[in-house]
Formats: C-alpha cells, structure tokens, sequence
C-alpha cells in the first residue's frame, strides 16, 4: 500500500499542476481583465456639452430613466473602428439607447467619423479632458457600461462590442433590467 | 571598452530624461515631492500593466499623474488619493494588494505552503529515524555484537 503511495506521488503533483494550468487555459479567461469597482455604483456625476452641439450641456440626471449602454469612443482608437458595425447594428434594432462618450477627441474628427460610419448614438458626450472618463475607471477605449433606468452601472465590457457579446450578454441583462421597470 | 562607456553613458542620459518627465511637478515642501512620488510609484498604469504609474508615459498616465498632483495641491491626504484611485479602477492599481479574503490566497499562501512542507518534512525524517532504529531485532542485535567481539579478538590476537 505504502509502496502504490510512494510510486503515486509524481502522479498526484502532475494532475495538480495539470489543473491549475487548465484552469489558467480556460476560454472565458483574460488574464487582462479588470474587474470595475463600479458595477451596482451610480455613474459618477458630470457635466459636459454635447458633441454634437457645444452649447448644449448634457449631466448625469439627463439621461436617468433609461436603460442605455454608455459606450466609450475615440476616433484614435482603433477597436473602436472594429466594433463601430456593431454598435450601428445594434442601435437599428431599437432594443437599447447607445449613448456615447468621445473620449479625449477633436470635435471635428469625431463628426467626421460618425458621418462616413454612421451614428448609431442618440446622443455624444464630449469629454475632451478625459475627466469623466477617470471618474468611470477608463483604462482604455472601447469600453461600454450598461446602465439601468435609475444610472446605476450593472455590467462592463472593456474591449470592442461583438454581435455574440450583445446577444448573449448585453441584451439579457437589458431585457431583465427593462422589466424589472 | 569605448562602446561599454558609450552604451553605460546612454543608459544614464535616458535616466536623466525619464526623470525630467516628472520634473514639471513642483511642490512647496521636500515632504510633499517625497509622498507624491511614492504614491505615483505604488500606482499601476493600467494601460501598460507592468508600469507603475511614475513610470508610464501612457496618456492616461500622465493625466492621472497629474489628477493626482492636483488632489494634492488641494491638500488631499495619501489615504484619500488612494480611495479616489480605487474606487475608479479596483484594486488592481495598487501593487501592493490590500488583506481581505479574495486575497488571503495571495497573502497567506505561502506561510500556508511552507507549513505543509515543514510538517511533510519533519514526518519523513521522523519515520526514518524510527525505522533506523527498529532495523535489528535483538537477536541481530546479539549477532552483530558477537561479529563484531569476534573481529576485536582477532584482531587483539593478531598483535
């Protein structure tokens, strides 16, 4: 007995090892992944203009009573190009608000960009200096929040928005947060 | 040995010039300049994951380097910039990870190993010391101080 222990052992060490490094090797798994400290927070407090309009000035309390995806944006970011389609897909359907925040971009470049692409926006905010942005842990664009109808953040996606992320992820969780009310 | 000096004289020049970056921060106090950087260098730029954030020249670096230099300027404590920085990001900007139970792995881990292998340890060296011991019955005990007498006689007789 002592002896099939003994011989064992090596065994025993390889599978643990053998889990562990499985475990690392999992699909689901970004070893760059940043959990938000955010999610079940309010999205912070701001006040900026509108992209689309300097003197219009958009807060936080405009766009309560929503549920709306907060989709952070550059016209220097280059997945933000990739996941642009989707995003335009996604706002034909009607099933949720994109709102946008241009984040630490010209103004011009920014129209340009949603002119030749599309807009699939309701409305872009304009934060030129990027406050906002650290305010919402902005690491790098794209990143999108869903936000429910009372702005409480519930989910994060860092990362361009694909068409399987917004059927299986997002659009549950808009589903469940629109009937909850 | 020219090209060494050259390559060396290099490496302190891009020294100089990476400390120049931080240069443009200026505080009344030594005191201040000392807890300013210290906060910088226990910050992880998140950009570039491997970079503290004193030393990142990412762009959300430096505006965070200098978010946190007005915090200071407006008098803000080391606790309350770190607050504002983990609230935001996580804890994941701090290098150091702070104690609570998603991290006791982390933290207790090791002594937690250390401890399975002492006891591991002392229990094989503790089971061979026994085993040695209860290697001769008392009848080779008895033989081997036979041999062993035999062998001292010879060898006396021999003399």
């Amino acid at each position: 007995m002592n002896r099939y222990l003994r011989y064992s052992i090596p065994l025993i060490i390889f599978v643990v090892i053998a889990l562990f490094l499985g475990w690392g090797l999992r699909q689901d798994y970004d070893p760059k992944h940043i959990p938000s400290p955010l999610i079940g927070k309010s999205i912070p407090t701001f006040s900026l203009p509108s992209l689309e309009q300097a003197e219009t000035v958009i807060s936080d309390k405009d766009l309560l009573g929503n549920v709306y995806l907060l989709n952070v944006w550059a016209t220097w970011c280059v997945s933000c190009r990739a996941e642009h389609e989707t995003l335009v897909q996604l706002a034909r359907t009607g099933k949720v608000d994109i709102i946008g925040l241009n984040w630490k971009d010209e103004r011009d470049k920014a129209e340009v960009w949603l002119r030749q692409l599309g807009n699939p926006y309701s409305v872009n905010i304009f934060d030129k200096k990027g406050r906002t942005a650290i305010d919402l842990g902005v690491y790098g664009a794209p990143e999108t929040f869903l936000v429910d109808s009372q702005g409480i953040i519930r989910y994060k996606h860092a990362g361009p928005v694909t068409m399987q992320l917004v059927n299986d992820t997002i659009l549950p969780i808009v589903e469940q947060l629109k009937s909850k009310g | 040995m020219r090209r060494l000096f050259f390559v060396l004289s290099l490496l302190f020049l891009s020294h100089t010039a990476f400390s120049a970056t931080l240069a443009e921060y200026s505080f009344e106090t030594p005191q201040q300049d000392d807890d300013f950087r210290a906060i910088i260098e226990e910050m992880r730029c998140l950009v570039c994951q491997n970079e503290s954030l004193a030393g990142s020249n990412a762009e959300l670096a430096v505006d965070l380097r200098n978010e946190i230099y007005d915090m200071m300027q407006a008098g803000q404590g080391k606790d309350e910039i770190i607050d504002f920085m983990v609230a935001r990001y996580g804890d994941f900007v701090l290098y150091s990870p702070p104690v609570k139970p998603s991290t006791y792995p982390l933290w207790f881990g090791p002594i937690l190993l250390f401890i399975i292998g002492a006891v591991v340890l002392l229990t094989i060296l503790r089971k061979k010391n026994r085993s040695r011991e209860a290697e001769l019955s008392t009848e080779e005990q008895q033989r081997l101080d036979n041999l062993l007498k035999q062998s001292t006689d010879s060898r006396n007789a021999d003399q």
